[in-house]
């Protein structure tokens, strides 16, 4: 016998209100546990995409949607640029390295990127099987893009135009498969790569002049952090292309989305505050049928302060019950949306284990159970407990 | 009688919501004795119990119990001493509904802070002959086994006194006799003072002494 054997013992009574109460307040943990995987995933996926690539370089147009384009395949591009661009780039001394690419097709809902092989370097990904393209025509796929079009080595298959899918297929012009990549959590997974020139001659128009080559995007690795804050502004005020520097835009995308994401906070917040609210009325009810309880307790030794800590251990204990099976709902929620989405594969890591930023959930469970039970326990510490026994007249 | 009294009252007053005072005759009960506390209703009988236990306020006069001068204690400490030196049995008996009949004696033992020792509360419900009902809920248990659980719970601790707040109201003849025969026994067994608070004649047939308490004024 110890306090919070008793206090455990005090909470068996009101069994189906606890109950609701634990609930709704595990409803609102878990939107929050939700809502902190889902933000942890974004930033994960945001920072893994753009690993390496410091600014990019397209047509003018939004720089969010040639940075959501070019290095998270995720918009249409803005548009293309000569392909003199690209041996400028590279001759400038700020910058490392110029990455090509050129955009307009995909395979499944896969895209197709004709490229260089820095490319793959620029995500540090390596070869599963096979071997890096040597000539037109011939691709690389990325781990999931490999997996889920059932594709190997020596196999082949059409591009449809299109960054979007279902568009027209290029029949006359399949690719080879010469390698497959290992998994490397990040956009690339989700790619099927060529050579720029594969994309140039699927679509060259026959019978007409040779075009100028264009690329879609160039993706460049500064030398210098200087050269990041200056080249952008060069290249936006003295050529006709666009400079886009991606963590800049990603973090005005994770701004953008954090609107959705307050709302689903306040509703979050909301939740547990009626939590609190619920778990404090049932304590305060339950007080007056306890008012003989908390009499005897006194008369067989216990202080004033016992009987509050044993209020306070029945809040935090239904408290930390409650930010228990938040935290439990939050992760299988975020398990089986990050399983049923596609790309969705970091949400679902995310979820399969307790992230550090959620010590945040429990402590606010924690905190909301401490003030829902200030009330009562003030209400217990003051029992009167000869009115109680019948003692005063 | 040559030892010094358990219990000692001597010129006890309490003043209520009123500003009427309960003016109570002094007292003393011995170890092993008991001595019936009778009165009308009204007449304060319940709050001197609540006085003796500490849990009231005495405006004056002096309440002394096994050597300590009730008023010198305070907090803490008087809540624990209560819980090891007064053992009380309520009129409706008040066991803790949630808890075991074990568990609610294993209580009695942690709240006055002693060591909780679970053969010593086993020990005193074989005493009381409900050893088999350690483990089971008081709304379980019949009137007469609530009664014995409440008694076991009383003198768990071993307190050298024992309040009695009208045990036998509302008991036929036979169940009466029974819990004062019980009551008895277990304050004479362990040389505990007992003190019964009562309005039934049928208790003062059985103990040595009487204290009467005057209707308080209008």
């Amino acid at each position: 016998m110890n306090l919070l054997t008793l206090s455990l013992s005090g909470l068996r009574g009101a069994r189906l209100t606890h109950t609701l109460n634990i609930l709704v307040l595990a409803l609102g943990l878990g939107t929050v546990t939700l809502l902190l995987l889902f933000s942890g995933a974004l930033t994960d996926r945001l920072v893994r995409d753009g690993r390496g690539i410091d600014i990019v370089v397209g047509a003018k147009g939004s720089p969010l949607q040639l940075v959501l384009s070019a290095v998270y395949q995720a918009d249409v591009p803005t548009g293309n640029i000569a392909l003199d661009a690209v041996e400028t780039l590279r001759r400038d001394p700020m910058i490392e390295r110029a990455v090509p690419l050129a955009l307009g097709d995909s395979v499944g809902r896969f895209r197709i990127v004709g490229t260089t092989p820095d490319y793959i370097g620029l995500y540090g990904a390596t070869l599963q099987r096979g071997a890096v393209w040597q000539h037109p025509m011939e691709a690389v796929l990325g781990a999931e893009a490999a997996a889920r079009l059932h594709l190997n080595i020596g196999d082949h298959f059409v591009g449809s135009h299109g960054v979007g899918g279902g568009g027209m297929q290029h029949k006359e012009f399949p690719y080879t498969v010469t390698g497959i990549l290992a998994p490397t959590g990040s956009v690339i997974d989700r790619l099927a790569l060529t050579g720029v020139e594969s994309v140039w001659e699927i679509h060259a128009r026959p019978g007409q002049p040779e075009a100028p080559h264009e690329v879609t995007a160039v993706l460049l690795h500064a030398r210098t952090p200087l050269a990041i804050v200056m080249l952008p502004h060069r290249i936006n005020t003295q050529t006709t292309w666009q400079a886009a520097v991606p963590s800049f835009e990603a973090a005005r995308l994770v701004s953008l989305l954090g609107f959705g994401a307050a709302a689903f906070k306040a509703l979050a917040i909301i939740l547990i505050v009626s939590a609190g609210l619920g778990m404090a009325i049932a304590l305060v009810t339950r007080m007056r049928e306890r008012r003989q309880e908390f009499a005897v307790l006194r008369l067989l030794g216990a202080t004033p302060w016992q009987l509050f800590s044993t209020v306070l251990i029945e809040a935090l204990v239904l408290a930390a019950t409650g930010a228990l099976t938040g935290l439990m709902l939050g992760h299988a929620a975020g398990w089986a949306l990050g399983s049923w989405f596609p790309s969705g594969e970091a949400l679902a890591a995310m979820s399969a284990r307790l992230q550090p930023s959620e010590w945040r959930i429990p402590a606010a469970a924690l905190v909301v159970g401490a003030l829902a039970a200030l009330i009562p326990a003030m209400t217990a510490y003051r029992s009167d407990v000869a009115t109680a026994l019948g003692g005063d007249p | 009688m040559s030892a010094a009294p358990i219990l000692a009252i001597d010129g006890v007053q309490h003043i209520y919501a009123k500003r009427q005072a309960l003016i109570f005759p002094a007292c003393t009960v011995a170890a092993g004795e008991a001595v019936a506390l009778v009165g009308p209703s009204g007449s304060g009988k319940t709050t001197l119990l609540m006085l003796i236990a500490g849990l009231l306020g005495a405006q004056t006069g002096r309440i002394e119990i096994a050597g300590t001068n009730l008023q010198s204690l305070h907090g803490a400490a008087r809540d624990h001493w209560r819980g090891r030196t007064i053992g009380m049995v309520l009129q409706s008996f008040q066991l803790l509904p949630r808890l075991s009949v074990l568990e609610n004696l294993t209580a009695a033992q942690f709240l006055s802070g002693s060591r909780v020792d679970l053969a010593a509360a086993r020990k005193t419900l074989t005493a009381l002959g409900i050893a088999d009902l350690a483990d089971m809920r008081p709304r379980k248990l019949s009137r007469g086994q609530a009664q014995r659980a409440a008694i076991a719970r009383a003198v768990v601790n071993q307190p050298p006194l024992l309040l009695a707040d009208e045990p036998t109201s509302s008991l036929d003849d036979d169940n009466a006799e029974a819990a004062l025969r019980l009551l008895l026994e277990a304050s004479r067994d362990r040389g505990a003072a007992l003190l019964i608070a009562t309005h039934d004649r049928r208790v003062t047939a059985h103990v040595a002494r009487t204290v009467t308490l005057q209707q308080a004024p209008p």
